[in-house]
C-alpha cells in the first residue's frame, strides 16, 4: 500500500518499497517488508505497532545507522547513506552522559560536529532556559528528575537545530503524570518550531494526541497496515492539553479505529 | 508557552532540604551511633593486629613453636632496626618499589592500549579471543626461567611482572569496553560522531571505574611478579632479601622483608585509591570549554 504525505504538503521523508533483514548466526529476520510511505514538511506522524514489529528499525534507517536490504529511504529526495545533520534522534533512555553537566551534555552534538563553540554555547543556554532548566546547567544528570532529564535530552537534540526529529518511545521511562506533561510540552515545541517529526510509541493515546497522522504497523515482518489522519480542529490543538483532547469525539473515534487495526490478542 | 510555565509535576523538581535547618534529635543520635560504629571497627582492626603479634611473641617465647623457624615480633623489630641503620633495608625496599611501580605503569598502559586496539579492530578481536583466554590461564610463573635466559637478570624481573599483570588489565578493560551502553554509542553516531569520537567521548569516560578496578587487580599481581622475578635473578630487592635470609637461616630477616612487603602493598593500594578519587571525579573528563 502506498501512503502519501499528508494533505497538500511536499514530501520530506520517503520510504520507497523498503525491506530490511537482519542477519545473525541464528538466522535471518525480516524486520521490514516492502514499506512505503511519505511524510510532509512540518508534519508530525506517529507510528504505532507491537513490540518487535520494526519501529526502531525504521528510525535507524532514516537516521542512516543501517542501510536497507532493498528499496530506498530518502530525505528531501536524497537517498540516506550516513547520519544526516538534518536529523535529531531521541531515544527511549535519555542517555545523558553522567560525567558531563547538563550544559556539557547539551553541547555534545556541536562538539562532535566541530561547530563554533561560542555560538553553540549561546544556543545551548537559550534552549536550557526555554526548557525550564535555567538553574540546572551546572548540575549533573543524577541530580535531576526523570522529566528534567528528558527535557535536557531534548535540548541536546535541538542544539544542532535539526529540521527532522525522530522520537523512539521517548517517554516510556517516565511516570504517568510526568509523561503526559512532557509529551504535551514536546509536541508544543515541535509544532511551534515547525519541525517534521516521527514519534514511535505503543501508547495509542499518546500517538493520537501528539500527531497529525498515525501509521499502524503489522506484526513482524513490519508492514504499514493502515493510516489514520487525526482531524482535530486547529483551535483545539492549540488550546487543549492532551488530557482535554482525550475528551473529544474525534479522539475516541481515532483511538477505536487504531485499536482495531492493531489487532491485539491477549 | 514555555516549559517552565508547566509548573511542578509530582516528583519533577528535586528540591534540596532548606539549608540551616535544625537537625532533629533522632538524626543527631543516629549520627553519633554512626561515629561510634566507625570507631568500633577501627578498634577491632587494631585489636586483631595486636592479638596476632602477642600470640606470635608468646608462642615463640614459650617455645610452643620453634622460634628459629617462626622468629617473633620483638626479634623482627630489632632486626629491622639494625637493617635500617645499615641502610640495607632502605636500599632493598627502594629497588622493589621502583620495579613494582614501573611494571605496574607499563602493564596498565599496555593492557589499556591493547584493549583499545581490540575495540577498534573487531576482526582482530575475534581472531585473538581464544589466545587471550589461554594466555591469561597460563601460569606466568612457569616462564621465569625462560625470561631469565632471554632478558637477563635485570630486565627479566620487569618482563615477568608485566606478563603476570597485563592479562587481567586487558581482559577487564576489554569486557568493560564491550559492555559500554549501546544507546550512548548509538546516540553519538546519530549526532555524527566518528569511531574515534565514540572511543574518546563515550567508551573511555564510561569505563573509568573499570580501569581503576583493573589497576587495583594489577597492583597486587605486579608485586607478585617482581618478587618472583627477584627470587630468580636479583642481587637486590625484598625478594632477594627473602631468599638470602632463608639461605643463611635468618628468619628475622625474612619476616622483616615480608612485613615491609605488607607495608608496600598497603601504601600502593592507598595510592591507587587516591588516584581513583581523581580519575572517577565526574569533573575530570568534561567538555573542553
Ligand atoms: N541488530 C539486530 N540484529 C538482529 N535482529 C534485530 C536487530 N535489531 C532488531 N532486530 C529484530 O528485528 C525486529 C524488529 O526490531 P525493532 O525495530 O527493534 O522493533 P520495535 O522497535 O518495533 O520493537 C525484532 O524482531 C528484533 O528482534
Ligand atoms: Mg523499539
Amino acid at each position: 500500500m502506498a501512503i502519501a504525505a499528508g494533505t497538500e504538503r511536499a514530501a520530506r521523508l520517503a520510504f520507497n518499497d523498503v525491506s530490511l533483514s537482519y542477519f545473525t548466526p541464528s538466522g535471518e529476520t525480516l524486520a521490514l517488508d516492502s514499506v512505503s510511505f511519505q511524510i510532509g514538511v512540518g508534519e508530525i506522524v506517529s507510528i504505532v505497532g507491537q513490540s518487535g514489529c520494526g519501529k526502531s528499525t525504521l528510525l535507524s534507517l532514516l537516521a542512516g545507522l543501517i542501510a536497507p536490504t532493498s528499496g530506498t529511504v530518502s530525505i528531501d529526495g536524497q537517498a540516506v547513506s550516513e547520519p544526516s545533520a538534518a536529523i535529531g534522534f531521541m531515544l527511549q533512555q535519555d542517555t545523558l552522559f553522567e560525567w558531563r553537566t547538563i550544559l556539557e551534555n547539551t553541547l555534545l552534538g556541536p562538539e562532535l560536529r566541530g561547530h563554533d563553540r561560542a555560538a553553540a554555547h549561546e544556543r545551548a543556554e537559550g534552549l536550557l532556559d526555554r526548557y525550564g532548566l535555567r538553574d540546572f546547567k551546572a548540575h549533573f544528570p543524577h541530580q535531576l528528575s526523570g522529566g528534567m532529564r528528558q527535557r535536557a535530552a531534548l535540548a541536546r537534540t535541538m542544539c544542532l537545530d535539526p529540521s527532522i526529529l525522530l522520537l523512539d518511545e521517548p517517554f516510556s521511562a517516565l511516570d504517568f503524570q510526568t509523561r503526559i506533561a512532557i509529551s504535551d510540552e514536546i509536541a508544543q515545541i515541535i509544532r511551534s518550531e515547525g519541525k517534521t517529526a516521527i514519534l514511535v510509541t505503543h501508547d495509542i493515546n499518546e500517538a493520537v494526541a501528539m500527531a497529525d497522522r498515525v501509521l499502524v504497523m503489522s506484526r513482524r515482518p513490519g508492514r504499514i497496515k493502515s493510516q489514520h489522519v487525526i482531524d482535530f480542529a486547529v483551535a483545539d490543538r492549540e488550546r487543549a492539553s492532551s488530557l482535554e483532547l482525550r475528551e473529544l469525539p474525534a479522539f475516541n473515534h481515532a483511538f477505536q479505529a487504531i485499536w482495531k487495526d492493531l489487532d491485539v490478542h491477549v | 508557552m514555555s516549559m517552565s510555565d508547566v509548573g511542578k509535576m509530582p516528583g519533577e523538581i528535586a528540591t534540596p532540604a532548606p539549608a540551616g535547618r535544625q537537625a532533629s534529635p533522632a538524626y543527631l543520635n543516629w549520627q553519633r551511633a554512626q561515629v561510634r560504629r566507625r570507631i568500633g571497627i577501627v578498634a577491632a582492626q587494631l585489636g586483631l593486629i595486636a592479638a596476632f603479634l602477642v600470640v606470635w611473641e608468646v608462642a615463640a617465647r614459650m617455645l610452643w613453636v620453634n622460634p628459629l623457624l617462626t622468629s617473633y615480633p620483638s626479634a623482627v623489630t630489632s632486626s629491622m632496626i639494625t637493617l635500617l641503620q645499615d641502610g640495607v633495608l632502605f636500599k632493598h625496599t627502594w629497588v622493589t618499589l621502583v620495579e613494582t611501580i614501573t611494571s605496574f605503569v607499563a602493564s596498565t598502559a599496555l593492557g589499556v592500549v591493547l584493549a583499545v586496539w581490540l575495540w577498534l579492530a573487531p576482526t582482530a578481536r575475534r581472531i585473538l579471543d581464544p589466545f587471550l583466554v589461554v594466555g591469561n590461564a597460563v601460569p606466568k610463573i612457569a616462564l621465569v626461567p625462560i625470561f631469565y635466559i632471554w632478558l637477563g637478570p635485570a630486565l627479566s624481573i620487569y618482563g615477568i611482572a608485566i606478563a603476570v599483570a597485563v592479562f587481567i588489565v586487558l581482559l577487564m578493560v576489554h569486557i568493560g569496553f564491550e559492555q559500554t551502553d549501546k544507546n550512548k554509542v548509538k546516540l553519538v553516531r546519530t549526532l555524527g560522531g566518528t569511531t574515534w569520537q565514540i572511543l574518546t567521548k563515550v567508551v573511555l569516560p564510561a569505563n573509568r571505574s573499570v580501569i581503576v578496578a583493573a589497576m587495583k587487580a594489577n597492583i597486587g599481581l605486579s608485586l607478585v611478579g617482581v618478587i618472583v622475578g627477584e627470587f630468580q635473578s636479583a642481587k637486590a630487592g625484598l625478594g632477594y632479601l627473602i631468599v638470602y635470609g632463608s639461605q643463611i637461616f635468618q628468619m628475622d630477616m625474612v619476616m622483616c622483608a615480608i612485613v615491609i612487603l605488607g607495608v608496600i602493598s598497603l601504601a600502593l593500594f592507598v595510592g591507587i585509591s587516591l588516584l581513583e578519587k581523581w580519575i572517577t571525579d565526574v569533573r575530570l573528563i568534561r567538555a573542553e570549554n
